[in-house]
C-alpha cells in the first residue's frame, strides 16, 4: 500500500476537473516519491479515474517517467551531437568503471548514483558534457571524473 | 559620469562555464567596495566557447566584453575598466576599440536575438525599455486580418524546419470558426546540438510572449501553450517569470491594454520525448495522452487541441513577428533572400573554434559561416562535413560549402535547414560512426506507431552495426538505400519520413568511407574501434612494461627490456597501452 499520501490527495485536489492532467501529474507525483511504480499508478488511477492502463501507457511512453527507484544522484551523460564527436563515451565508460556498473545496471548498489544518458543537455560549446543533479560540468576528461564523484555522497 | 554597468551572461551555458560563481564574487565586491557600479544578469551573447563572459559598459571605454573571466580575475579586471585602462587579457568584442571577435559580431546580423545577452531576461521594464511590447499596441490597433496580411507579405516562413509560409498557416486558422481557438508555442527543441529556442527563451522571454499575442489577436485566439522541454529549467523559470510580469502590466489576461481581446498562456512542460516535437504528437502530449502523431489532415488549424482550431509556431517564429510588424514586411524582405527572407539562428558546435549562437541573414554561405563568423576549424584540423537539421538532416561535404543558405538551397543538398543545429565535423570523425550515431537517436525515440519506422530503422541499425564492425556486405548499401526509400514513404509523420537522410546524405557523399569499412575492413578515421588492430612496433618498444600493467585484459606479454606483444584475440581495444606507452611504441590501424 501506499503510505504519505496527504501530499499526493491535495496535488490530485489541485488537478481535479481539468483537462490534460496526467502528465503533470505524473511529474509532481515522481517528485514526491521519487519514480512511479505500479502502488502509485493504482493509486492515481483509483482517485482520478483515468484508466490504470492509459497511465502506465503513458509513463512508459515519456523518458522522464522513472519506474523503478533512482540512486540519491542524477548522473546525466549528454549524447548530443556534439559530445558525440568529443567522445563523450570515455566519459561514459570512465563513470562505468567509477561507479562499478555491470551491464545492464544504471543505479550503483549502494543507490549513491543513477546514470542515465540524455538526447542533447545544449550546452553543445562544453562537449563533453554530463549534469550530476542540476550541475553541469563541460570540456571533460575521462580523468576528471574521480574528482568531481567525490563532490557527491 | 554615466553610471558604469557590469553585465554577466547568465544562461545555461554560462553557468556551466562557472558564471554564477564569477556573478556572486562581484556581488560581494561591490557590497563591501560601494563604488558606483551597477551589477545585472543578462542571458546568452551567443558566443559559449568564449563563457563566462561578463560586460562593462558606461566608463570612458565604452562598452567592452570580455571572455573566459574567473572568478578571481574578475576584480582586477573591473579595477583596471574604472581606471581607463583596456583589460587586455580577455578581451573578446568592444564597440570603439579593436577586439579579437569584433569580426565574428560583425558578419552577424541580429533580428531575433536583438537582446539576447543585452537586457535582463528577468525584467519586464529593460523589455518594453527596448521597444517591447510596442509592437502588440501597434496590432491591436489593426483589423485582425491586415496583421495576417503583413506577416504574409514579410515572407517569414516557419524557423522549425520545415519552412511552410507562416502567414498561410496564420489564415488557415483566421479561416476557421471560433470561438475557441488555441496558438501553441513550440518550443520542444529536441534536436541534439541544438540549443536556439532554449537561449531565446533564457534570453529574451518577453519577445515570444509578444509574437503569440500578435498571432493570437489576429486568428482570434483567446487561449495558448508554450510547450517546453523540461531539460530547460532555466527557460522555464524565465518564462513563469516574464508571464507573471505580463500580467501584471495587462499585457496578458482580460481586456489586453484596455482592448476587447483577452488571451491566458500556459505552459506545459515535456516529458522526454523527441517526437513531441512534431505537431500532432505535440498537441496529444498537452492532452496529457502518449505523445504520438496522428494522420493529416485534419491539421490542427482545422481541428487541432482537444478538436478546437490551434495554431503552432516554433520558438524562433514567434520571435520575428514583433519585429516585422514594427519594421513592415519590406524591411524584412530587404534582408535575406527572394524566397527565403529574414535572418535565420544557428547553433554552431562540433570542430568549430567559435562555437555557440549566431544570426546570419539567409542567402550566406555555408563557407562564410563557418570560416567568417565561426572562425574556422578548430586545432588547424581539415574541415570533412557540416551536419545540418539534426536527426532529420544530412551532412554537406566540402564541396558544396558555397551552398547559401536558404530553404531551397540546403533541400536540393539532401540536408534539411531544420530548426538550426549546425555540427561542424573535421578529418577525425568517421561518417559512417555519424549516421549509425544519428540513427541511433531516431531508433530510439520512434514512438512505435508505424512500423517502417519503429523496425526498419532497427533494420538500418544493424547493417550500419555490422559495417562498423567489419562485418559488412557489399549488398549492404543497397539494402540501407532500400530501406531508406520503404521507411519514407511508410511513416507517418517527419520523424520517420526523414530518419532515414542521415544515412542517405553521408551514403551520397562519403561512399567511399562505407566502401573502405565494407570492402577493405579499415575505418579510416580509426573511430570504429572494432575495425582497429594494436600492435607493438618491436623496433620501438623499449621492454618498459607500463603497457602492460595498464592493459585491464592482460593480454600484453614480454619480459623487462625486452619487446612486448599483444594477443590479438584478447584485446579488448580499450586503447590504454596506445595511450600509456611513451615511446609511440603501440601501432593502431
Amino acid at each position: 500500500m501506499l503510505e504519505n499520501t496527504d501530499k499526493l490527495d491535495a496535488l490530485i485536489q489541485k488537478y481535479q476537473g481539468q483537462e490534460g492532467i496526467l502528465i503533470p501529474l505524473l511529474q509532481e507525483a515522481q517528485e514526491l516519491y521519487g519514480h512511479i511504480n505500479k502502488e502509485l499508478m493504482l493509486y492515481l488511477s483509483a482517485k482520478t479515474e483515468i484508466p490504470a492502463a492509459e497511465i502506465f501507457g503513458v509513463a512508459t511512453f515519456y523518458s522522464m517517467f522513472k519506474l523503478k527507484a533512482q540512486g540519491r544522484h542524477v548522473i546525466k551523460i549528454c549524447k548530443g551531437t556534439a559530445c558525440h564527436v568529443s567522445d563523450v563515451d570515455s566519459i561514459k565508460f570512465a563513470l562505468i568503471e567509477q561507479l562499478k556498473l555491470r551491464p545492464g545496471e544504471d543505479t550503483t548498489s549502494d543507490m549513491r548514483f543513477t546514470l542515465v544518458e540524455v538526447a542533447c543537455l545544449g550546452c553543445c560549446s562544453l562537449a563533453p558534457v554530463i549534469m550530476i543533479d542540476d550541475k553541469t560540468y563541460g570540456k571533460l576528461a575521462p580523468e576528471d571524473i574521480v574528482g568531481i564523484l567525490a563532490n557527491y555522497s | 559620469m554615466r553610471a558604469i554597468t557590469v553585465k554577466v551572461g547568465l544562461a545555461s551555458c554560462g553557468i556551466a562555464a562557472g558564471a554564477d560563481a564569477v556573478y556572486r564574487r562581484l556581488e560581494s565586491y561591490l557590497i563591501e567596495s560601494s563604488k558606483m557600479v551597477q551589477l545585472k544578469r543578462t542571458g546568452c551573447i551567443g558566443m559559449c566557447f568564449e563563457e563566462p563572459i561578463v560586460e562593462f559598459d558606461g566608463g570612458d571605454l565604452g562598452k567592452v566584453t570580455l571572455g573566459k573571466v574567473e572568478p578571481k580575475q574578475i576584480i582586477h579586471l573591473l579595477e583596471e575598466y574604472l581606471s581607463d585602462r583596456m583589460p587586455k587579457t580577455n578581451l573578446i568584442l568592444a564597440d570603439q576599440h579593436d577586439a579579437k571577435h569584433n569580426p565574428l559580431m560583425a558578419s552577424q546580423m541580429r533580428i531575433v536575438l536583438k537582446n539576447c545577452g543585452v537586457i535582463d531576461p528577468q525584467s519586464i521594464e529593460e523589455y518594453e525599455e527596448t521597444g517591447g511590447y510596442q509592437a502588440l499596441k501597434q496590432a491591436l490597433s489593426m483589423r485582425p486580418y491586415a496583421v495576417i496580411d503583413l506577416v504574409k507579405a514579410s515572407g517569414l516562413r516557419g524557423r522549425g524546419g520545415a519552412g511552410f509560409p507562416t502567414g498561410l498557416k496564420w489564415d488557415f486558422a483566421f479561416e476557421q470558426p471560433g470561438p475557441k481557438k488555441y496558438v501553441i508555442c513550440n518550443a520542444d527543441e529536441g534536436d541534439p546540438g541544438a540549443f536556439m529556442d532554449r537561449s531565446l527563451l533564457e534570453g529574451d522571454p518577453h519577445k515570444i510572449i509578444e509574437g503569440m499575442l500578435i498571432g493570437a489577436y489576429a486568428m482570434g485566439a483567446d487561449e495558448g501553450y508554450i510547450y517546453c522541454r523540461a531539460e530547460y529549467p532555466l527557460a522555464i523559470k524565465h518564462l513563469r517569470i516574464a508571464i507573471q510580469a505580463a500580467i501584471e502590466k495587462n499585457y496578458l489576461g482580460p481586456n489586453i491594454m484596455g482592448t476587447d481581446f483577452s488571451f491566458t498562456l500556459h505552459i506545459k512542460e515535456g516529458a522526454g520525448a523527441f517526437v513531441c516535437g512534431e505537431e500532432t504528437a505535440l498537441m496529444h502530449s498537452i492532452e496529457g495522452l502518449r505523445g504520438m502523431p496522428t494522420l493529416r489532415p485534419p491539421y490542427p488549424a482545422e481541428s487541432g487541441l482537444w478538436g478546437k482550431p490551434t495554431n503552432i509556431n516554433n520558438v524562433e517564429t514567434w520571435a520575428n513577428v514583433p519585429w516585422i510588424i514594427l519594421n513592415g514586411p519590406q524591411a524584412f524582405r530587404a534582408i535575406g533572400t527572394q524566397q527565403s527572407p529574414g535572418t535565420k539562428v544557428f547553433a554552431l558546435a562540433g570542430k568549430v573554434v567559435g562555437s555557440g549562437l549566431i544570426e546570419v541573414p539567409m542567402g550566406i554561405s555555408i563557407r562564410d559561416i563557418i570560416y567568417k563568423v565561426g572562425g574556422g576549424i578548430k586545432n588547424g584540423k581539415k574541415f570533412k562535413a557540416i551536419q545540418l537539421g539534426g536527426p532529420s538532416g544530412g551532412c554537406i561535404p566540402e564541396e558544396l560549402l558555397d551552398t547559401t543558405v536558404d530553404y531551397d538551397s540546403i533541400n536540393a543538398t539532401g540536408a534539411i535547414m531544420g530548426s538550426g543545429g549546425m555540427v561542424v565535423m573535421d578529418e577525425d570523425t568517421c561518417m559512417v560512426d555519424v549516421a549509425k550515431y544519428f540513427l541511433h537517436f531516431t531508433q530510439n525515440e520512434s514512438c512505435g506507431k508505424c512500423t517502417f519506422c519503429r523496425i526498419g530503422t532497427r533494420r538500418m541499425l544493424e547493417i550500419l552495426d555490422r559495417i562498423s564492425q567489419g562485418k559488412g556486405e557489399t549488398e549492404d548499401i543497397q539494402r540501407l538505400q532500400e530501406l531508406a526509400q520503404n521507411i519514407n514513404q511508410g511513416s507517418l509523420c517527419g520523424l520517420g519520413q526523414s530518419a532515414p537522410n542521415p544515412v542517405i546524405t553521408t551514403l551520397r557523399y562519403f561512399r567511399d568511407e562505407y566502401e573502405a569499412h565494407i570492402v577493405e575492413k579499415k575505418c579510416p578515421t580509426q573511430v570504429c574501434v572494432d575495425l582497429l588492430t594494436y600492435t607493438i612496433d618491436k623496433d620501438k618498444c623499449m621492454g618498459c612494461h607500463v603497457c602492460a600493467l595498464r592493459c585491464p585484459v592482460k593480454c600484453i606479454s614480454g619480459k623487462r627490456k625486452q619487446p612486448h606483444v599483444i594477443d590479438p584475440a584478447m584485446c579488448i581495444k580499450c586503447d590504454s597501452c596506445y595511450k600509456s606507452c611513451r615511446f609511440d611504441a603501440v601501432v593502431k590501424a
